[in-house]
């Protein structure tokens, strides 16, 4: 009996996982079309992008603070207080810019995409296209998936950026690490294939979050409840793919 | 109840040749069945009203016609051609075609009144901008509401979104336009405006109509054909009149909306007086 509930359990996630790659395939197609009507993609830059930058920068700055004060903290029990940069640099760029950006990305733009898709689902939009013979994967889906795409590494850099400056400015304006060694430390040790490695996290970040959104919005029940659950999957979802998937790309880094 | 037969006799006698024809068209949806040989035809030119009680399936038969949905057996021909063996590319083809009016409009919330009727001109042709505007500003005046061109559909009231999708459906000039229920929920002007549209889109523009919808006395004065669809079969068939003096007493009863009749008004139930006293039911 516990077996064959965790058969189906196993056939419906197989399912699903089919049903999400043959979206994906099918939205592929769709993306160069999509590439050609920039005004449309660049409206939803602007809306995943743009509109997810406050939350973006204040955890940034946030999230740099707390690496400079517990970084600091432990490098003194080693005496090594000017390695405070390199450790800065490294976590924010190789994990937590690309991770706490596609987590918060998920939470910001993630539920409104699926919201907005399942709501046109909902009051008959995406049917209306249908029938005036206008694809909805072309006009709705992909722009909105291409645009998450490109909004997300954009955002973790920017992420990067401002955790930076928050490490620094704990670091060395209020614990007195030298400033020049917290700089010259972070350049000579942080290479290119650091700043590469958290670029291709937010790549695939990007596109998973953006790749769930657009799906549960897409496929949506056309009902109240439907949005409002399709909107909770996409969390749910994109926080576990982003986790799972970060851990094979460091993975794969190291 | 009068004989599918009968009815073609009287809706194969004068105008135009056939736009639409289901034939013997089954179709379940979740193991109850919907449709259980359906056969009806609609004339170029003409009004045809499609009523029924509600949940017999006339949305449903929309989504059949615009092929939203194959039928599980039977054949549906548009514009002459059985829609079977389409793919999509040609379904695309056909539904540029005719123009379907949804209920609640369906207008795209995210674009204000005028970029939602110039949205399919936009999306399928290449017209510069001034002869996009001419035809979206003619349009709008045929619905009168020229007025509202930069509105938001959030700032529409029901009658007037519905009669912006109706400026919107009717943009491409489509040779047939669905309309699916579009009486619900009007106060009596607005029903009036939206009676005069389509009365106007079909004389004035020639447009074959399809107007599905239970409200009967307003379609009695549009239609030139109707079909009563109960059963997942065409219960009766012919002009409005034709129906309301109908043999059938079904027929009558939904005609004029009258209380009494072979129509029950409880839902089937186990007998009353044994559910009351017995205990272990609810």
């Amino acid at each position: 009996m516990n077996g064959a509930w965790q058969g189906s359990y196993l056939l419906g996630g197989l399912r699903r996982l089919g049903a999400v790659t043959i979206f994906l395939v099918k939205l592929l197609t769709q993306c160069v079309p999509a590439l050609g009507r920039p005004r449309l993609l660049v409206l939803q830059i602007y809306n995943a992008g743009a509109r997810s930058l406050i939350i973006i920068m204040m955890a940034g700055l946030f999230v740099g603070m707390v690496l400079g004060l517990q970084g600091y903290d432990l490098l003194r029990r080693f005496g090594s207080e000017e390695a405070l940069g390199t450790a800065a640099a490294l976590g924010l760029l190789r994990e937590l810019a690309p991770v706490i950006t596609a987590l918060l990305f998920a939470g910001r733009a993630g539920t409104a995409l699926a919201s907005e898709i399942g709501l046109m689902r909902a009051t008959d939009q995406l049917t209306a296209m249908e029938i005036m013979a206008v694809d909805p994967l072309r006009y709705v889906a992909a722009p909105r998936f291409l645009g998450g795409v490109i909004a997300l590494p954009l955002l973790t850099a920017v992420f990067s950026v401002i955790g930076l400056y928050g490490a620094q400015l704990v670091g060395v304006q209020m614990m007195g690490v030298d400033r020049g060694v917290f700089w010259s430390q972070m350049q000579s040790s942080v290479g290119l294939h650091d700043v590469n490695e958290g670029l291709v996290k937010s790549l695939g970040f990007g596109v998973a979050c953006s790749l769930i959104a657009v799906y549960e919005g897409y496929h949506a029940e056309p009902t109240a409840e439907g949005v409002g659950l399709a909107t909770t999957r996409t969390v749910v979802a994109s926080s576990v793919i982003t986790l799972l998937i970060d851990y094979v790309l460091t993975a794969a880094f190291l | 109840m009068t004989s599918t037969t009968s009815a073609q006799a009287t809706s194969t006698a004068p105008t135009g040749d056939v736009v639409i024809a289901v034939r013997d068209v089954h179709y379940d949806a979740g193991g109850r069945p919907i449709f259980a040989g359906l056969d009806l035809e609609v004339r170029r030119g003409r009004i045809t009203a499609i009523m029924g009680p509600s949940g017999t399936g006339k949305t449903t038969l929309l989504r059949l016609i615009t092929r939203q949905v194959a039928p599980a057996s039977g054949q549906i021909e548009v514009f002459g051609a059985d829609l079977a063996p389409f793919g999509r590319s040609e379904i695309y083809a056909l539904r540029r075609r005719m123009g379907l009016l949804f209920q609640n409009g369906a207008l795209l919330t995210d674009m204000d009144v005028f970029e939602n009727v110039a949205f399919p001109v936009r999306e399928h042709t290449d017209l510069p901008e001034p002869l996009v505007r001419l035809l979206v500003l003619t349009k709008l005046q045929a619905v009168g509401l020229r007025g509202a061109a930069n509105l938001m559909p959030g700032e529409l009231s029901g009658g007037m979104a519905r009669r912006v999708a109706l400026a919107r459906a009717i943009v491409m000039d489509p040779e047939l336009l669905l309309y699916d229920e579009p009486f619900v929920g009007l106060d009596p002007i607005s029903l009036g405006f939206i009676l005069r549209l389509i009365k106007h889109m079909n004389q004035a523009l020639g447009i074959t109509s399809v107007v599905v919808s239970h409200d009967v006395q307003e379609l009695a004065t549009i239609a030139d054909d109707s079909y009563l669809i109960s059963e997942g079969r065409v219960a009766a068939a012919g002009t409005p009149a034709q129906l309301r003096a109908s043999d059938s007493a079904a027929v009558r009863q939904f005609m004029t909306g009258s209380a009494e009749g072979p129509v029950p008004f409880h839902y089937p139930a186990s007998d009353y007086a044994t559910q009351l006293l017995g205990a272990d039911e609810r």
